[in-house]
Formats: structure tokens, sequence, C-alpha cells
């Protein structure tokens, strides 16, 4: 696992039934692009988030596939329906086979 | 000197209006309202209103710093949130152990830095007293990511309260010479701070819309680097960029330099942790 | 990943090679072979997608994008001026309560930006928007 990749999410707590709702998510990790060299003028080698999925309840909200040209620290923001109390997982996938998830819970009244 | 300065208006006139959205707006984040803009204090002798960083940035920049979440610094702050409570050293303590909500420091970035025993001491000063002193921990350098989201942590718990540097009794001497040093000529290209951040402010100096360089915001998230950037590491890169020998992070030059800069920006609200280009 | 102004510079001169082979009627430009690939030589409409961007970006390393194309399967996104085209492509799934998204993204140099959404009738439809990318006066 790369080191101090550490995903920061924004999800409302409650939410009606059907509602659309903002989610932002947020992880650090360098997306090292693959394109710098370094003092010796070797490439360093890539080292990117190359996937972000966001799910509700195991369904599809967005399915994100990243290049070297996304920032680092990867933000993204999105909308999302949420039908009925359930939980958001989000994954990102990285170059190197870690694989980092949060969750969160939304609830409908 | 007068060639390049003369060169430096007429790109800003060039530009002017293209680059310089925003000074108008208001800085707000979870409706609290800072001040970025204030009456000098009165020891300022050339400058009549101060201005946070903040006003000088484009929107898009600007709006990084309106919500928390869209802050990226926030991901360095929870990272040192976790450091807080984790133990280091012989001592088997953390930050926590002694202090334990960072919410108490409320109110130290904003008196930073100030003289303690005859002695300048910055907020990188104090987090290494207690790793070293209390913790039995190695010193974190002066600028290291750990150091740098530590100090942005703590200096976040005073956002909102106004700058409010102490410059007389004991730290006079060290206001005086920071101010020498901000008004001294080095480098090949032969400039002062004063040069950009005094006489130049709200100027482009090419692609670039110089401040006043208030730290009211440090440590802050740079674009740039994508990173949390701190104030003496702000002051080394300045230095480089007029071709100058930088002074060392945590060198008395550095912090005394410190001292003056932030009194200058005595009246600002923290901003801790602000988001610049 | 912190890219320093000189990184920036370099990757600059690398995409511009890249433009004066572009003039070159046998060689379509990357992009052009990126959304070929995404459309599949399908012919792309404007209109029906927003691509949002700063005419100026104060930094090319962090700069903030949107795109919204209602009726979108997926969209995906091109830097025309970077050594590699491709940026994200955002597929929308069940549960997306618009078929919108923003993210942050790196421009090695003044450029323009390429949206492209595949909509939910199998027709492509794309938006672009020029970013210039300015360098802080003295690199700092």
């Amino acid at each position: 696992m790369a080191k101090g990749v550490k995903p920061r999410v924004k999800v409302p707590k409650s939410a009606s039934a059907g509602e659309t709702i903002t989610i932002k998510t947020l992880i650090s990790h360098k997306m090292e692009s693959g394109q710098r060299k370094d003092g010796d003028g070797n490439v360093i080698p890539r080292s990117i988030i190359n996937r972000f999925t966001a799910e509700f309840n195991g369904e599809m909200v967005i399915d994100v596939a990243l290049e070297p040209a996304i920032s680092t620290n990867p933000y993204f923001q999105f909308d999302a329906v949420v039908p009925a109390s359930g939980d958001f997982t989000f994954t990102w996938y990285d170059d190197d086979g870690s694989v980092y998830t949060e969750t969160k819970s939304v609830s409908v009244s | 000197m007068r060639t390049l300065l003369a060169s430096v208006g007429i790109a800003a006139l060039a530009l002017s209006g293209a680059a310089s959205a925003g000074e108008d707006a208001v800085l707000s984040v979870d409706g609290e309202v800072f001040v970025t803009e204030a009456a000098a204090p009165d020891h300022l002798e050339n400058v009549d209103t101060i201005y946070s960083g903040w006003v000088f940035r484009t929107d898009e920049t600007q709006e990084l710093q309106l919500d928390d979440f869209d802050n990226p610094s926030f991901i360095f702050l929870d990272q040192a949130l976790d450091t807080w409570e984790t133990v280091d050293g012989s001592e088997g303590k953390s930050c926590a152990s002694c202090h334990d909500d960072v919410e108490d420091f409320a109110g130290l970035k904003s008196t930073l830095p100030r003289v303690e025993n005859g002695e300048l001491v910055t907020l990188t000063n104090l987090v290494n007293e207690c790793r070293t002193e209390r913790m039995g921990a190695e010193a974190w350098k002066y600028s290291g990511a750990d150091m740098s989201a530590m100090t942005a942590l703590i200096a976040h718990q005073s956002r909102g309260m106004a700058m409010s540097v102490a410059i007389d009794g004991d730290a006079a001497p060290f206001f005086e010479k920071g101010k020498e040093l901000y008004y001294t000529r080095v480098g090949q290209l032969d400039m002062a701070c004063a040069n950009c951040h005094e006489d130049n402010y709200g100027n482009m100096i090419r692609a670039d819309h110089l401040s006043q360089g208030q730290t009211n915001g440090f440590p802050l998230y740079r674009l740039k680097n994508a990173k949390i950037n701190t104030t003496h590491g702000r002051f080394k890169g300045c230095m480089s960029n007029i071709r100058a020998t930088p002074f060392k992070e945590g060198s008395p030059e550095f912090k005394a330099l410190e001292l003056y800069v932030a009194s200058r920006g005595n009246g600002l609200s923290v901003e801790t942790p602000a988001v610049r280009n | 990943m912190s890219l320093t102004r000189r990184d920036v510079l370099v990757w600059g001169a690398g995409s511009a090679a890249a433009l004066s082979l572009s003039g070159l009627p046998a060689f379509a430009t990357a992009t052009d072979d990126a959304v070929m690939a995404f459309t599949g030589g399908a012919d792309t409409m404007d209109g029906g997608i927003t691509l949002t961007a700063p005419e100026i970006a104060e930094n090319g390393n962090t700069v903030p994008i949107e795109v919204d194309a209602p009726g979108a399967v997926s969209i995906a996104v091109y830097a025309t001026g970077n050594p590699l085209p491709g940026v994200a492509t955002f597929n929308f799934g069940a549960l997306a309560g618009s078929r919108s998204g923003s993210t942050r993204i790196r421009l090695a140099k003044t450029q323009e930006v390429v949206a492209v959404a595949k909509m939910e009738d199998g027709t492509f439809r794309k938006a672009s928007a020029t970013v210039k990318v300015t360098i802080g006066g003295c690199g700092g």
C-alpha cells in the first residue's frame, strides 16, 4: 500500500426517499504521472489511482477511469439517488494493486 | 532594478483584469466571515490597508477555501489528527496524553512567534520541544510532512481569530531584526521582500498576481505542489526566486522574519489552512 | 506528486513536439485517436454537453473542471496539449443522480480541453474549452 493514502468523503447523513444528493470525495495520493524523471534522469514509474467507484447497496452510482492527468490528491464530486436507507461504498484502485475503501451510511426517513 | 519594476508595471497593464478576480469577494466558511482586509497596524509605515493573500487569487482558487471539504488541506489535517493520538518516543506518550483536545490550542497561532525566556519560538519549535523534551521522540524536520500537517492542525484551531503578534518588550529586538531583513536587498536580482510585497502588491509579476505576502493563512495548501507549505518553506522559495542563497528553515533569520511578517498582518483573520496557487 | 515549473515546461515541450507532427495529414493527433477509440468512429455533435473550466488557471497542476451531459451513459475528458491526452472517463450507473461530475486536472500548458459524452441513444456529444495556464512570475 502506498504510504499516507487517506480517503475523505462527504455524504449527507440523511435524505428523503428518492432524493438526489451531492457527494464529494478526496483521497491523498501522489498520482505520479510516469512523465517525470528523477535527479539521475531515470523515468519515475507511473503510480496512480486508476479507477474510482461509488456504489449504494451494491448498485453502481459512478465508475470513473483515471489517467495520469488527474491532479495529486484526486477529488470527485457527483450526484447520487438514494432510494432507501443503506450504505455507500467508495473504492479507489491503485496501480500497485492496493484497494482503498470507505463506507458511509445514509438513513432515509 | 528600475527597468525591472517598469516592465512589471507594463505586464500589470497588459493583464490587469484578466487574472485579478475576486478582490471584492467575501471569504466565508460555514457562515463564518473572515477579515481579509483591514486597516494596517500602526507600525506599518508604507501601507494603509492590509489584505489577505486570498484576495489576490482567482475565483477558482478562492472557491477552494470556501468549503472545508473542497479544501484539500483537510486530508493532511486528518492525518495529523491520527498522529495526535499516536504514541511516539521513549516516554510512551502521544500529543493527546498531555493535551487532551487539540482545540485547546485556539489562540496560539494568532500570537506566534513569541518570546519565551529570551528566545524567539515558533509553533514548530514548540512542537519539537514537546517531542524531544516530553515524549522522548526525535525532532521532526522543520518543514517535513509530519511537522507541516501537525502545525497546520494546531494553527487551524485559531481560525477566524485576529492575528495579534506582540512586537514590543522582549520581542522588540527580534521585530527589528526581521524588519531589517524585510527591507534588505539580496541575491542576484537585488530585491528585498518589500520590492514585491509592499511596493507592488496587486500588480502582475509576469503571470503572477503579487500579494502582500501575509502569513495569516499558513501553513497552507498550494496548488503548485499539492501539499501543506510552511512560512519558512515559502520564504526559502521567495529567496531562491530572487537568486539569493536562502537562510535555513528554523534559522534565527527566518524566525525573526516570520515574527515581522506575521506582525504586518495583525488584524487579519487566521485562515489556516488556506489554499493558494 | 509535486510538479515543479521545470517539470511542467519539460512536459509542455514534449507535447509541443507531438503537436508539430499533427500538421502532417497522415498523422491524426493523439486526442483524435483517443476520441475515435471512445466513439468507435461515430460523428460527434455539439450541444447537450457542458464543460466548465476556468479561462485562466493559476496553476496547471490543479485545474477544476466539471462535465454535465443530461442523458449521457459516460463522459470522457481529454487534454489536447498534454503528453497523454486522456484525463478521465465518468461512467454513470443506475443510481447516478445526474450525468455530471467534477474533478481537478493537470494541464501541461495553455490548451483545449475536450469532453465527449456517449448518450443513451448511442449518439455522441462534444464540448471544448480553452484554458490558459499561467506560470508564476518568478516561478514561485
